[in-house]
């Protein structure tokens, strides 16, 4: 089955990268999505000094771990959004004949080089960032810096899928997930300590965004959360990341069985 | 070309988008679910500016986030791809066909499916802003009339603007590069994630170099109460010209377009 996944990933791959023109477009676009990001921060701190609690440099920390979660899991299941597309064209139906899982299918189905473009401006930042708001190093900080952006891109990855899942029964309604999925990414990317308590408390424990970038930058500041949230949640991400996969994945075997077909 | 065909265009795009009201109130509410974050982030930084940021005292800039909010729908700050993909199929060549103007029939449709959304799409946020934390407004009527005139020139410029990036397709194969570098520029430049008052001067006058900010940051100004008056008539007129570019532009791409269209079969 993994040579069935490695010739499909291969194809994807070769397919977009073979238009160069395109492909260059493309990822100049998504350099431009993480500038634009940036520049949100930017004049943001252009006007202020500190927003909930954090300067520009720490600010900074918090939108690059979360841009760097957030475009790797964009690049991997981010295309999920066009499931509708295929509900409504009834093309669903094909993929479920071939003897590889649903999701599996669907998430080689176009891995989306283009947005290493937005991942790139992150890591950029991070490498900025870090030095000047991060003073005393210690071996568990640089595991915390390392696992932090990959459980982050496990915790946005399975928001898509509960997204996606969720088309089975909206379909013309899928907006509403992006609420959670894209939502989720903007407020991970501030200090949710200027959120009301209940916003926050929904985007901490409800859709885990807080645990992405917000929680790890105050362990690596060494400070405890304004919020009087324990400081030790700042490690929790890839235990957020486990939770919302175990959600996910059983939210998606429900979509499947829900789903009856286009018809004809 | 009768007024009365562009009319059916409008009545058209009316009908079409009455049809999809789950995807309208899930848009409803996905704005609103943003609009919490967004004043909240908006509102902490007047805060930490001491009470006041560039004119926003506290209720200005939450009203500012809820109503952007409110009019992103409408307007249509999303991706669009609609003329270019009958560009590059070739279906195209049926618009040019018929006997209204190309331009013309297609902004009486959009403004169609922005008269159809602008309530249902524009009022759970305000609630949603009025009730959590109190939006202010102009006290004179006048000023919700040019704010309602100003909403219509935002989503006919809005519109134009995405016709001439959409005929880029008859140039390009493929357009989402284009089309996605044009979404996120005209994103922060129309004001729709920080107040174009907000920027750095540099910014701010690359932005006012541009017909963005009189897609949404005007309109917002005008019915927030921000501007009134004289300077709120000022702001129009700002639109009016915006308006007459970008349709002028938007023709002159049309026209170097249609020389280079080759449809394939007979």
């Amino acid at each position: 089955m993994a040579d069935a996944y490695r010739a499909l990933l291969g194809a994807r791959l070769r397919a977009q990268t073979s238009y160069r023109a395109s492909f260059a477009l493309d990822l100049l676009a998504n350099v431009g999505i993480g500038l634009l990001e940036f520049c949100e921060i930017y004049v943001i701190f252009h006007n202020i000094d500190v927003l909930g609690g954090l300067d520009w440099q720490e600010a900074l920390l918090v939108f690059a771990l979360s841009n760097i979660a957030f475009s790797l899991a964009d690049l991997g299941f981010g295309h999920l959004d066009e499931l509708p597309r295929y509900l409504r064209a009834g093309t669903l139906d094909a993929m479920l004949l071939r003897p590889l899982p649903l999701l599996g299918q669907l998430v080689t189905s176009d891995i989306s080089l283009r947005r290493l473009g937005r991942t790139a401006i992150a890591l950029v930042v991070l490498a900025y960032a870090l030095p000047t708001a991060v003073a005393d190093w210690t071996p568990a900080k640089l595991l915390l810096v390392l696992v932090t952006p990959i459980a982050g891109a496990a915790v946005f990855a399975a928001l898509f899928v509960c997204a996606a899942a969720l088309q089975f029964w909206l379909v013309d309604g899928g907006e509403v997930a992006n609420a959670f999925t894209y939502g989720g990414s903007y407020v991970s990317q501030y200090p949710s300590s200027v959120l009301h308590v209940l916003l926050r408390s929904f985007f901490t424990f409800v859709v885990p965004a807080s645990f992405v970038a917000y929680l790890p930058t105050l362990v690596l500041l060494d400070r405890s959360p304004p919020t009087g949230l324990p400081a030790a949640l700042g490690w929790c991400a890839p235990l957020a990341a486990m939770a919302m996969s175990v959600v996910a994945a059983a939210w998606w075997r429900q979509g499947i069985r829900h789903y009856t077909g286009a018809g004809g | 070309m009768s007024i009365r065909a562009l009319w059916a265009c409008f009545l058209a795009g009316f009908r079409r988008w009455s049809a999809y009201r789950a995807a309208t109130a899930a848009g409803a509410f996905t704005n609103t679910m943003f609009g919490l974050t967004k004043a909240s982030i908006t509102v902490a930084a007047i805060g930490a500016a001491g009470g006041t940021l560039a004119g926003y005292d506290v209720r200005a800039g939450a009203t500012y986030a809820w109503l952007t909010q409110a009019l992103l729908g409408p307007v249509y700050v999303f991706h669009w791809d609609e003329l270019a993909q009958r560009v590059r199929t070739g279906d195209i060549a049926v618009d040019f066909a018929r006997p209204v103007d190309l331009q013309l029939s297609w902004l009486a449709a959009d403004l169609g499916r922005a008269a159809v959304t602008v309530l249902p799409r524009g009022i759970p946020p305000i609630v949603v802003g009025a009730l959590t934390f109190g939006l202010t407004g102009p006290d004179e009527v006048d000023a919700y009339v040019l704010g309602a005139l100003s909403i219509v020139l935002a989503v006919s410029i809005s519109f134009l603007c995405r016709f001439a990036v959409n005929l880029c397709a008859f140039w390009l194969i493929e357009i989402r590069g284009a089309l996605t570098l044009y979404m996120v520029v005209s994103g922060v430049l129309c004001g729709l994630i920080i107040p174009v008052h907000w920027f750095p001067s540099w910014l701010k006058a690359l932005a006012n170099a541009t017909p963005f900010p009189s897609t949404l940051q005007t309109p917002v100004d005008i019915l927030s109460g921000r501007v009134t008056g004289v300077e709120a008539v000022g702001v129009f007129v700002v639109q009016i010209g915006w308006l007459v570019a970008t349709l002028v532009l938007g023709r002159l791409v049309l026209a170097r377009g249609t020389h280079r269209l080759v449809v394939q079969g007979g």
